[in-house]
């Protein structure tokens, strides 16, 4: 079931479209990536599922119904651009953010004990924002944006400014939250980070959608039929297997091992007959598939993108 | 409604319990009393001191006659050179000599000689008495009666009679009417621009410390701008209540403490003044001071309190409202307060313009400048509480009132839609072309 929906979303800005009929569909339970290069209309994006702003056309759905202020009190949300009061008092101003969003104090207070003992920062409760250093208050934020225990999260890149070891926690907490039923949208730089958290991405460029669907679907869909193959025997043999439906992509030798990396022309070749076709050259150690990276496939279709919008480009 | 309570609440804790807040809080009233009390104080503690004046009258003229008060006492001297008593004034304990030369009827000149410099009273008292007897004895020589001179010097008083439109008569002093126009018009002008300002500076700290775009996923925008303005409303709400409260609580109990003995020394002064003058003078002056409080009496029970009281917490509010919305766009459109410039000017200059029309306003409260000023809802806040203590017509002031708030409400709206735009921009010059753009972007 989807928990949220856009239908051709329009926002227009004075002087540019950010958003050109953006459509996504959100599975319940599910981590959600937002992807796409700077200045692409994540964030406008992003914004207008807070009902931060409106939208100039299109609709917008949670949970079957068209999305309402009160809505928001389901929601959490990590913006790109976060900060605290600097004068504040960490604990006063967390107490404050959750009652902003709906929480009683006690229940409020109840939980925040809960987070500060989590990551350990009881000490910093009374400390005020500015003597905290960057990474300290990025955990505030996140304890803020999770705190009233929201069905659905939207996190603008959430790893930026962490230290790989937060970067892990903050990653398991992400995926516990999933694990509890919370649907979790991750709108990220980091592609290795999509493919190790998220089920489903729509990728935004130029104000437009133009990549959508599940991870695995995607990066299966821009498989260009690269192989490795491990064994110990005769290279040589390795064109007689495979006749002339290949291009060998690069040959290394390691302790006696052969490591090559192919494609294959042929489409209509199956794996099973590959297999059977490299049986002979040796002994077999691996037989790998290579699927893109997300970070191939990003690079691939916004620069693909660039260059066709560009046909006319008079450089010639 | 209970989100915007707790932005309220928020706003307005954080300022009362700044420092800063407390220290203007508390130094404010005593600044204030100090304006009131500080004078008398002072003269007072130098005036504590019984002051021995030796005298050496060359001209014979005045031996024992003048007037001595409970601090300031003369002692005649006749067989004592001037030297004598100049160079020992360490230890003759006088606090000063006065020479009266000869000739002191026809140049009217007298020295007085002292080891350290004479207080002001000291020289008021000798020459107001000198010049007493000096024209008392040229008026004799010239055959005129001192009694017929006296009869002569008038003191015109104006007294205001108001006449009200039902045949009503009222007493009114516009002195008193105009240091309230003054002092209420002026605490608006000023509460404005401090409360505005830190609206302002709080909309630019929200924005440059990021922290915007997490409270507004929770409230929306306007709320945000609405609960900041009102929780610093009530931040000038309440320190004005303090300063009023702590003011009056001071000015009570150092008057009790001091002000008693003031008015005794007074009275012991007027009297030995008096006891000099004969007895029908006495009368009189004492008819003349009662005419004198009676005045203000009546010019105090002329001004209707509620009504000053009451339009002063209304046009400071609604003023402030008005005002605070426009800082609140402003600090939302800029990045740092270094940015505001370009803006803050046309909505300072009414401001200012009002104070400038002060001296017109209160001279002619009812001439074309103060109406027209009053009714402006720009201006209107400061120059018609300028106004009011003069009593103005109800239909003015209600044109005034509906303006002012219809006004209000527009300019609040307007500031919201820019506001919202605004605090979501980071890192682009505005200018005007570009608010009028963020009018029209669609929001919630």
């Amino acid at each position: 079931m989807n928990i949220f929906e856009s239908k051709d979303i329009v926002k227009q800005y004075s002087n540019f479209i950010a958003l050109d009929k953006v459509s996504v569909s959100i599975k319940e339970g599910s981590v959600f990536g937002i992807l796409g290069p700077n200045g692409a209309g994540k964030t406008s994006f992003i914004r207008i599922m807070n009902q931060i702003t409106a939208p100039d056309e299109g609709k917008l759905y949670y949970k079957g119904q068209s999305l309402l202020a009160s809505h928001i009190s389901e929601f959490g949300y990590l913006p790109e651009e976060r900060g605290l009061y600097k004068k504040m008092k960490v604990g006063e101003q967390v107490l404050y953010l959750a009652m902003l969003r709906g929480l009683k104090r006690a229940e409020a207070l109840k939980k925040l004990k809960y987070w500060f003992e989590k990551f350990e920062i009881q000490a910093w409760w009374g400390k005020k924002a500015e003597e905290l250093s960057k990474g300290m208050q990025q955990k505030i934020q996140f304890i803020i944006s999770v705190l009233h225990e929201p069905k659905f999260l939207i996190f603008d890149e959430p790893f930026s400014g962490f230290d790989p070891i937060n970067v892990n926690i903050l990653k398991q907490e992400i995926l516990k939250m999933k694990d509890n039923g919370a649907t979790i949208i991750l709108s990220t730089h980091n592609m290795a980070s999509v493919e190790e958290l998220c089920d489903d991405i729509v990728l935004i460029n130029k104000a437009k959608t133009v990549l959508s669907g599940s991870v695995n679907e995607i990066r299966k869909q821009y498989k260009d039929n690269t192989f490795t193959v491990t064994f110990s025997g005769f290279v040589n043999l390795i064109e007689a297997s495979l006749r002339h439906q290949y291009q060998i992509l690069s040959h290394d030798e390691k302790e006696s091992l052969h490591i090559i990396k192919f494609k294959l022309l042929d489409n209509s070749v199956t794996t099973n007959m590959l297999l059977t076709g490299l049986l002979p050259i040796g002994n077999i150690v691996s037989f790998n598939e290579i699927l893109p990276t997300m970070n191939d496939i990003f690079i691939k279709v916004v620069e693909g993108a660039f260059n066709n919008v560009v046909p006319n480009d008079t450089r010639n | 409604m209970n989100k915007i309570f707790i932005i309220i609440k928020r706003e307005f804790l954080t300022r009362v319990k700044k420092r800063s807040f407390i220290i203007m809080t508390v130094l404010g009233p005593i600044l204030m009393a100090a304006m009131f009390i500080g004078p008398a104080w002072l003269s007072q503690v130098e005036d504590n001191e019984l002051k021995t004046i030796a005298v050496i009258d060359s001209s014979k003229i005045f031996v024992g006659s003048l007037p001595e008060t409970d601090l300031i006492k003369f002692k005649y001297i006749n067989n004592q050179k001037i030297s004598d008593i100049e160079n020992n004034f360490a230890t003759n304990k006088y606090y000063a000599l006065l020479f009266i030369p000869p000739s002191v009827l026809s140049s009217p000149n007298v020295v007085l000689t002292s080891n350290k410099q004479p207080s002001l009273a000291v020289r008021m008292h000798i020459s107001n008495s000198l010049k007493r007897d000096i024209e008392s004895l040229k008026l004799l020589k010239s055959n005129i009666d001192p009694q017929v001179l006296k009869s002569i010097e008038t003191n015109v008083n104006v007294n205001i009679t108001k006449v009200n439109d039902d045949g009503t008569r009222e007493k009114k002093s516009a002195d008193l009417q105009m240091i309230l126009g003054i002092v209420g018009g002026m605490l608006i002008y000023f509460f404005i621009f401090m409360y505005g300002a830190q609206v302002m500076r709080g909309v630019i700290e929200e924005k440059s410390s990021r922290i915007i775009e997490i409270i507004i996923s929770t409230v929306k925008p306007f709320q945000l701008m609405m609960g900041k303005i009102v929780g610093i409303a009530f931040v000038g709400l309440t320190q004005f209540l303090l300063w009023v409260i702590l003011t009056m609580t001071i000015v009570t109990a150092v008057k009790s403490a001091f002000f008693s003995d003031i008015n005794s020394y007074e009275n012991i002064q007027s009297q030995s003044i008096m006891s000099k003058t004969e007895v029908a003078d006495n009368t009189k002056k004492e008819d003349i001071s009662y005419n004198d409080v009676n005045a203000v009496f009546d010019s105090i029970k002329s001004i209707d309190f509620p009504v000053v009281i009451g339009s002063f917490l209304f046009f400071f509010l609604m003023g402030y409202l008005l005002y605070a919305a426009m800082f609140a766009a402003i600090g939302s459109a800029v990045d740092s307060e270094a940015d505001t410039q370009q803006f803050m000017m046309p909505v300072t200059i009414p401001l200012i313009l009002s104070i400038v029309l002060i001296g017109n306003v209160t001279s002619n409260p009812e001439g074309p400048i103060a109406f027209w000023f009053s009714i402006i809802p720009f201006t209107s806040p400061v120059v018609m509480m300028m106004r009011i203590p003069f009593g103005v017509p109800w239909g003015e002031v209600i044109l005034s009132v509906v303006l002012l708030i219809s006004f209000f409400i527009f300019m609040t709206w307007l500031a919201g839609k820019i506001y919202r735009t605004g605090i979501l921009m980071y890192g682009k010059k505005i200018n005007y072309k570009e608010l009028y753009k963020w009018l029209k972007y669609k929001n919630y």
